[in-house]
């Protein structure tokens, strides 16, 4: 990653990923890809990271005694029921 | 992620406003586990994650007579939780940290080094025990101002519209700081990775790569 391509196109590859970086950077970057082995590894791993945070993300719920505090609290408790 | 957002069209803003105590149970209900989750996240502890869901869901209430609707109702609550948690950073390191502040040596470019490919281990190998704590520390030795945007826009799953509404930033801003802190994550797991790679091609009988 010490080459000036690959320094000059680091801050593209997080809106490549998510594929909304501008057609003509794409381009350039894609065609940068063919030929730098090292670039593809860090989009290829950069993928996998954040795919790996999203499937192993906890689900969004609050745990049962947290949840009762925060209805009893918020004077809620009439509808702690309401699960 | 996405699939776990309810639209705050599910809502009655007019009884909202009025404090009706029906719909802003629904309201508590619907949000509070991703409001606890980005708690958990930011703070690495339960009892501040706690105190910041409350206090958020408090706020809530008491400023819903004001709400313009300008925001969504989901981003409305993020900002309060966001901010929540700011303070109780700021609050428990005794030091000022400011979502807005200009990018710090910290937050600076993430130069990529670790160019192994470890996209070949197994699920049961990347998503191990061992991994998942890996990977929680790796968030938390993100600064603040990196994390925030991380979690907003990839385990959240908002935009970068809504991750800046939230944040009260531009969008190039979260652009910037969400590209940084993934590339960083991407360092610190590779790390990891590279030494699980070693091992499972020592244990084969192979030379490192």
């Amino acid at each position: 990653m010490n080459r000036e391509t690959c320094r000059h196109l680091l801050d593209s590859l997080s809106d490549y990923v998510d594929g909304t970086l501008d057609d003509t950077l794409c381009v350039e970057l894609e065609h940068h890809l063919e030929s730098c082995e090292n670039c593809r590894i860090v989009v290829d791993t950069l993928r996998r990271t954040i795919y790996l945070y999203q499937v192993t993300a906890q689900p969004p719920t609050v745990p049962d005694d947290v949840r009762q505090r925060l209805y009893q609290r918020l004077d809620l408790g009439d509808y702690l029921e309401h699960k | 992620m996405n699939s776990d957002k309810q639209s705050s069209e599910d809502f009655s803003l007019e009884a909202l406003r009025a404090g009706d105590k029906n719909e802003f149970a629904r309201l508590v209900e619907a949000y509070s586990g991703v409001i606890y989750r980005l708690a958990i996240k930011m703070l690495e502890n339960p009892q501040d994650a706690e105190d910041v869901l409350q206090e958020t869901f408090i706020k809530a209430y008491r400023n819903l007579p004001g709400f313009d609707g300008r925001s969504s109702l989901s981003t409305w609550l993020y900002r309060i939780a966001t901010n929540e948690a700011l303070m109780l950073i700021r609050r428990r390191k005794h030091i000022t940290v400011s979502i807005d502040e200009p990018l710090e040596t910290d937050e600076q470019e993430q130069i990529p080094l670790q160019v192994t490919d470890w996209c070949c281990l197994p699920e049961e190998e990347l998503m191990s025990t061992e991994a998942r704590e890996y990977m929680d520390r790796a968030i938390d030795d993100l600064p603040y101002t990196l994390r925030v945007v991380f979690l907003l826009r990839d385990i959240e799953g908002l935009s970068t519209r809504e991750a800046a509404d939230v944040l009260e930033l531009s969008e190039a801003a979260v652009k910037t700081r969400l590209s940084r802190a993934r590339l960083r994550l991407r360092e610190l797991l590779s790390e990891y990775y590279r030494e699980r790679l070693q091992s499972q091609n020592a244990a084969k009988g192979e030379k490192p790569q």
